[in-house]
């Protein structure tokens, strides 16, 4: 097992492995998000309160659950490569932050699109969902502006996974806070006591939408880390040898 | 056009989806982007030291 781990963390071996697996990832992502989307947009019933605006659903909550997995992988990466020194896992964490501000980017976006003819506003300053997401997408633009002020590579992975680890407490915040505090947003639909409160016909595309989501933003993150790898390792003699090989990469 | 008026929900309904569609795009374009730059200033490198060797 550790051996498996071990092997899997060294660069060369990733760079080539991540290579095979993306592509993999990326396919089924492609086929639940078609799926999703057209079951969504045209089979699922409409609800009897939202009418038609409640398909917004199905792009809002996968990249908000996104937004969230990915500051967790970022925080978790970035706390393996300060505890056990991993160089791979900085460099997820380093690949990690500008898809995870994507996301937030979209779940904020399509918020506030769905939130204008649903309560008729588009921001509500005083609410503890909304305010704490935006936080989180300043925190993904606070930990890549820290690593671009740092030239050494290992001085800025350490200050950013510091970050990174502070930052879990606004994930948690972000999740409960429907919970905690009276919210314009609604509460918890998909992780709710007793199952979840959708009609089938609605709750299986948004699963295939969540489920191919995650599917093409591992998709999307090994593609990334295999960039970081590459540009960490440039000076290596695997990466010499892999550019001047008549395959190359 | 019935299901494309999304009940008069369509300009909010179609321009969440579209975004998302495009914010996917970008993402994978800059991926492929970031690497394709990478790999071909790591390439310039060590071809221009192989020469100078």
């Amino acid at each position: 097992m550790w051996k498996f781990f071990h092997r899997l963390a060294s660069p060369p071996h990733f760079y080539r492995l991540a290579a095979i697996i993306a592509p993999w990832f990326a396919v089924p992502g492609l086929l639940l998000i078609a799926y999703g989307a057209y079951a969504g947009l045209f089979l699922a019933p409409m609800d009897y309160q939202q009418g038609d605006a409640f398909r917004i659903i199905y792009v809002h909550v996968p990249s908000a659950y996104l937004s969230l997995m990915a500051y967790m992988i970022m925080a978790v990466s970035g706390g393996i490569g300060l505890i056990w020194r991993m160089k791979l896992a900085h460099a997820v964490a380093a690949a990690a932050a500008p898809l995870g501000a994507a996301f937030t980017f979209l779940a904020l976006v399509t918020g506030s699109i769905w939130g204008r003819p649903m309560w008729g506003t588009w921001w509500e300053w005083g609410d503890p969902r909304l305010t704490s997401e935006l936080i989180l997408l300043f925190l993904y633009f606070g930990y890549m502006a820290l690593r671009g002020a740092i030239d050494d590579t290992a001085k800025a992975d350490k200050a950013s996974a510091v970050l990174a680890l502070v930052g879990v407490v606004n994930v948690v915040i972000v999740h409960f806070s429907v919970e905690w505090w009276s919210s314009l947003h609604q509460g918890q639909t998909l992780m709710k006591k007793g199952g979840p409160a959708m009609d089938p016909g609605m709750l299986y595309p948004l699963l295939g939408m969540i489920l191919g989501f995650t599917f093409l933003f591992g998709s999307l993150l090994l593609r990334r880390v295999r960039t970081e790898v590459l540009f960490r390792e440039r000076r290596t003699r695997w990466v010499r040898e892999m550019i001047l090989s008549p395959e190359g990469s | 056009m019935e299901n494309l008026a999304m009940g008069n929900y369509g300009i909010y309904v179609w321009s969440c989806f579209g975004l998302t569609l495009a914010v996917v795009i970008f993402s994978d374009w800059r991926a492929r982007l970031r690497h394709k730059r990478v790999y071909r200033e790591i390439e310039v490198r060590i071809r221009a030291l192989e020469e100078r060797q």
